[in-house]
Parts: C-alpha cells; sequence; structure tokens
C-alpha cells in the first residue's frame, strides 16, 4: 500500500496545456477514478504518474519519495493498458511472468507466483494457451494478472474495459472492485463512464480541461456538485438559470427556497439551479396538497416509459424540465395535461456561473 | 429467381479471372518460360571455340562438382548470410526507432532511404571505391588530423566487399521491416517497461522476439538480394571475394559458356532455396516449441 501525492503536476505538449496544475493525495488502499470526457487531460495524467510521459512542471510522490524524475521502470508500478498490450509472442504463464523473468526470480518461484495470480483470476490452468486462444474477457484477466505479479505499490487501469462489451464489462467492473479491496492496492482507473466510476472507487476525481474539477466520493460527486461541469457531465441534471434573492433564488416569476446557499453569493447574483430528475416531483396541477418547495406549473410534453423508470419532460414557460421516477412513484400525468412541478429545497444545488 | 441471383457472381468471378490472366500471363513470359529455357540450355553440348547446340549431357553438372565450384558456393552463400545478418542488425533498430518518432519526422528519413534506394549498384560500388581510396578516401581526414602519417587505401578486399554490399541492401531492409514495425502496438514496449524493464532491455526481450516473423522475412530478402550482386563484387572485392554471380556472368560473357553458366545459375538456386528452407523451418520450431 501507498500513498500518492501530485503536487502542482503540469504538463504542456508545445502550445498546449493537457494537465494544468493538478493536486492530489490518494490515500493508501484508495480506489480513485480520474473520470472525464475525451481530451480532459486525464489519460496524461495517468502517464505522468506511471513515469511516462515526463511533467514539465510539479512533484509526483509515491509512498513519501520523489519519484518526479524516475523511469518507469524503477517506479514499481503496475499497469493495465487500453489495448492490454499482451505479449502476442508469448503464452499466458510467459505474458505473466515477464516482470518476475527481468527481475531475475527462479523458475520455481515463478511457477508458483503465476498459478496464484491464475487462481485469483479465475483462469486455473490456463498457463499454457496462447494468447489467439483467449476470448476477451480472459485476455483482460491475464493483463490484470501481468500487471499485479510483482505485487506494486500503484496498481493504474487506463480504460481497461471499453473495449469489452455491457454485459461483461459490468461483471468486470465488479470482478476488479472486489480484487482490489482484497488486495488492498492502491488504485488509480481512468475511465469516461460515469457508471464504471460510480461502482467502481472510493474516490472520484472529475476531469475537465486538464484540472480536476472535484474530488469525492461517488455520491458526494452526484450529489453535491461543486461546478456546473460536473453537474452537467455526471448524469443527467436538470439545469436552470436563476438570481440569488435572500435564501431563495428566482426562476422567472417563481422562487425557490434552497437549503444550502453557498456563502460567497449575495443577492443579485446570477447562477445555475442543478437539480437531479429523480428529485423533481410531478403532480397533476389542481390537485392538492402540493409538495412542499418552490414549484412551477406547466404543459407535459413527453413521457418516456422504458420500464424501470419513468421519464416526463414538462415545459414550464422558457425551460423545460425532466422528472425521473420509479413505476412505484410513476406521476399520474399524460402529454398534454397540466402538471405541477416542486422542486425539494435539499435537493436543489446552487451553482455560480 | 436463382439464375438472376447467380449472375452478379458469374460475371465477378470472370472479371477476377481476367484480372488474374494478366499477370499470369506476364509472369508465364517473363519467368516460367526463361527459366524453361535455362534448364535446357544447362543440358545443351558447349562447342569449344563459343557456341552450343541442343543435346542431353551431364557435363556441366559434373563440373560443378569440382572443388573450385563448391567451394565458390559454399563462400557465396556464406558472404549472403553474413550481409543479410549486418543489414538486418543495422537496420532493425533504426526502423525501430523510425518508427516511433512523429509521422513528420519520419518523411525525411524516408525520402533518404528512398534517395539512397534509387541509386545503382554501379554507383554505390564505385563511389565506396572511391571513399576507401588511398587517394581521395576516408583514411585522409586522419591524416589532416594528425593521426596517421599517410593515407591508405581499403579497397580491393573482402571487408570493402562486405560494406558496399551491406550498403546496397540497407534500404531494401529498412523497406521490408518499416511496415511490420509501423503496426506494433506503442504500449507493448510501455508494458515492458511497467514491468521494471528498462528501454534497452524492453527492446531486447520484447521488441526484438515479438517481431520475429518480420526479422525472418528480412533476412531472406537480403540474402536472395545478395545472391544476385555481381558489380559490388568485383569493384570492391579481389578475385578470391567474386561470389558465384560474378562467375557466372564470367561464364555467360567473357568465356561464352552459356550451358555452364545456365548450370551453375541453377545448382545456386537450389543451394539457396535449401538453406531458405531450413531458415523457415527452424523460424516455424522455434515458434511452436517456446
Amino acid at each position: 500500500m501507498a500513498e500518492l501525492r501530485l503536487d502542482g503536476v503540469e504538463k504542456r505538449f508545445g502550445p498546449i496545456v493537457a494537465v494544468d496544475g493538478v493536486n492530489l493525495t490518494v490515500p493508501p488502499g484508495t480506489f480513485l477514478c480520474f473520470l472525464g470526457p475525451s481530451g480532459c487531460g486525464k489519460t496524461t495524467l495517468l502517464r505522468l504518474i506511471a513515469g511516462l510521459e515526463t511533467p514539465t512542471g510539479g512533484r509526483i510522490d509515491l509512498d513519501g519519495r520523489d519519484v518526479t524524475g524516475l523511469p518507469t521502470h524503477h517506479r514499481n508500478i503496475g499497469m493495465v493498458f487500453q489495448s492490454l498490450a499482451l505479449f502476442p509472442h508469448l503464452n499466458v504463464g510467459e505474458n505473466i511472468a515477464y516482470g518476475m523473468r527481468v527481475r531475475g526470480l527462479d523458475k520455481a518461484a515463478q511457477a508458483r507466483r503465476i498459478d496464484e495470480l491464475l487462481d485469483m483470476v479465475q483462469l486455473t490452468g490456463l498457463a499454457e494457451r496462447n494468447m489467439a486462444q483467449l476470448s476477451g474477457g480472459q485476455r483482460q484477466r491475464i493483463a490484470i494478472a501481468r500487471a499485479l505479479a510483482l505485487e506494486p505499490s500503484l496498481f493504474l487501469l487506463d480504460e481497461p474495459l471499453s473495449a469489452l462489451d455491457a454485459k461483461l464489462r459490468e461483471t468486470m467492473q465488479v470482478e476488479l472492485r472486489i480484487l482490489q479491496q482484497r488486495l488492498g492496492v492502491t488504485t488509480i482507473l481512468v475511465t469516461h463512464d460515469q457508471r464504471e466510476a460510480m461502482t467502481m472507487s472510493d474516490m472520484v476525481a472529475v476531469m475537465g480541461d486538464g484540472r480536476i474539477q472535484q474530488v469525492g466520493t461517488p455520491l458526494e460527486i452526484y450529489r453535491r456538485p461543486a461546478n456546473a461541469f460536473v453537474a452537467d457531465f455526471i448524469g443527467t441534471t436538470n439545469m436552470l438559470d436563476g438570481i440569488v434573492d435572500g435564501n431563495e433564488v428566482k426562476i422567472g416569476g417563481a422562487r425557490f427556497a434552497v437549503s444550502d446557499l453557498p456563502d460567497e453569493l449575495s443577492d443579485g447574483d446570477q447562477v445555475h439551479l442543478s437539480v437531479r430528475p429523480e428529485e423533481v416531483l410531478v403532480t397533476k396541477a389542481g390537485c392538492a396538497p402540493h409538495p412542499p418547495g418552490g414549484r412551477l406549473e406547466g404543459t407535459v410534453a413527453f413521457v418516456r416509459d422504458v420500464g424501470a423508470t419513468i421519464e416526463t419532460h414538462i415545459d414550464c414557460g422558457a425551460v423545460r424540465l425532466i422528472a425521473a421516477a420509479s413505476p412505484k412513484d410513476r406521476p399520474e400525468v399524460r402529454s398534454g395535461d397540466r402538471a405541477m412541478v416542486s422542486l425539494p429545497p435539499d435537493a436543489c444545488v446552487v451553482l455560480a456561473k | 429467381m436463382s439464375s438472376i441471383d447467380r449472375m452478379p457472381g458469374r460475371t465477378g468471378h470472370r472479371r477476377a479471372l481476367l484480372v488474374l490472366a494478366y499477370p499470369s500471363v506476364m509472369l508465364g513470359i517473363f519467368l516460367v518460360l526463361p527459366f524453361c529455357i535455362l534448364v535446357a540450355l544447362s543440358f545443351y553440348y558447349r562447342v569449344p571455340g563459343g557456341t552450343y547446340e541442343p543435346a542431353f549431357v551431364l557435363d556441366n553438372f559434373a563440373n560443378l562438382a569440382k572443388a573450385f565450384f563448391v567451394n565458390n558456393t559454399v563462400h557465396t552463400l556464406s558472404v549472403a548470410g553474413i550481409v543479410a545478418v549486418l543489414a538486418v542488425a543495422l537496420a532493425f533498430p533504426f526502423t525501430y526507432r523510425l518508427t516511433r518518432l512523429p509521422r513528420r519526422k519520419q518523411i525525411p528519413w524516408l525520402i533518404f532511404v528512398l534517395v539512397v534506394l534509387a541509386l545503382s549498384e554501379v554507383i554505390i560500388g564505385f563511389s565506396w571505391s572511391v571513399l576507401l581510396s588511398r587517394t581521395a578516401g576516408v583514411s585522409n581526414i586522419p591524416v589532416w588530423l594528425g593521426l596517421m602519417d599517410r593515407p591508405m587505401s581499403f579497397t580491393p578486399s573482402g571487408t570493402a566487399m562486405l560494406l558496399g554490399l551491406t550498403y546496397l541492401a540497407f534500404p531494401y531492409t529498412v523497406l521490408v521491416l518499416y511496415p511490420p514495425l509501423s503496426r506494433l502496438d506503442p504500449s507493448l514496449a510501455e508494458a515492458a517497461r511497467t514491468m521494471g524493464a528498462s528501454p534497452v532491455r524492453a527492446f531486447f526481450t520484447m521488441i526484438v522476439p515479438v517481431s520475429r516473423p518480420a526479422i525472418l522475412a528480412a533476412l531472406i530478402m537480403v540474402f536472395v538480394f545478395t545472391l544476385g550482386a555481381f558489380v559490388i563484387p568485383q569493384v570492391l572485392g579481389r578475385p578470391q571475394h567474386w561470389t558465384l554471380a560474378v562467375h557466372i556472368t564470367d561464364q555467360a560473357l567473357a568465356r561464352a559458356n552459356v550451358p555452364m553458366a545456365a548450370a551453375m545459375s541453377l545448382a545456386l538456386l537450389a543451394a539457396s532455396l535449401l538453406l531458405i528452407a531450413v531458415t523457415v523451418a527452424i523460424g516455424k520450431s522455434r515458434r511452436a516449441v517456446p
């Protein structure tokens, strides 16, 4: 187990700033995800941590030791690449043993460790197989086993599951998370899939424009996004433009009470009000009593019922709101109905513009 | 309905035949036919005085069993083998580094390689002979620097011949190695490095073994290519360094013994095919039992 600390890490490619002064501490044994859209610098940041790129500024500490200038092969890391980078000329056992052979471990110790690792990834007895004989999921597991062979102090994964089909990907996410918890290895995963990030990680670092926009537990990131970028990138959200007035936010003519107004905002400030669709309550207009909180009245434009969730799109003047509900709480409205939309104060997140 | 369905297939098939017919006819006229003539010639009777007449005699092949010819075949195959190893040993690291450069920086190097390719064997032979000579050669540089008393000549010699042949083969080797090496996933070498291998170590324990089919192909290509070189051995080597190709030219042109030249060509072809077959077999067996 090792702690990773990034201090003002920066990477420029000519005039382009790929990673822009990142500060981050990853406690020992943590599973952290770099989550962001493509081109946000998350893969570059992972490669900087691995030593495959040299930072143009800042400092990287691993286990209390400055590793900024240390070449990759001295860092004691395990990495799974997006292409998996399995060696096609070697069989499964030889692939896993590559690092051990470089270290000069004796043959018997190598063989024992290969068996141990294959057991761990549930591929017992496949050491003699050729790479071409394996399925996508099996290759995935071999890449994981190979990266963990030398008991690295840091385990890095660069979108390793992106090539798998959706079902297998979900299975692998859970499996990988259980494996990581058992080994307790400090792990960083790069992904653009927020579901994957939410499933696997202790901590999520949302990245955008080469910076870390927010670090927190998956639920914190989801429920309390720090800015409009995070709120917009993570899940779907209703983003309304409003003006601060006392403890409330005015949107059009309606006023919305919010339970948590950031201190730096004062009356008259332009803000975004972000509300997750599943927090939005829809009732038929004129059907008292309405739930507490600010209200808007509108017309139901569209109902999308996909079985597991029901999405109701409501036009309220200039804004369109989306409400999501489970079948148990199905709103009793149909397309064309007048409806009352309530936003509970504790579900309203106010974001500075 | 079925006849309508089959129509496009049948015309497509006919078109494919037509497309294939052209190279087949050309190959037949310019390769198979001359080869048959060569085989026939090798059995012809040589009339002392410079001509030959149709016959079926084995004299030409009997001559091949002589020590001179056997030794020279061994010498020729060794020269081709050494040049193949030298050219691949130089071109492989060069091409690997080249394919790791950004596209923009690769282009000047590729142009340079292609320009060398455009030079004929004659020009390359005589250029090296000047470069290695006493009067205008490279040894004048250490003389100017005061490191040597007087310039010396490095040509003609066996080393000069190997140097010239390797230079001639180098651009071809780069071009044969370029496609497979540029397709090599860059993360393979990175993966080796994350597992504790230094870049040099990763090159020898990962890049070289993973490229074995490409290396084998390049070795065979240079080997066959060098067998056909007949100007450089004459320009840069002494008569005892001459390869079979030179002697074949000599028999056919200088001594007007075409049947003997034909028999020698066939023997060289047979010997090189045998050697290539052995090389390929070794390559395959090592892949099967890693």
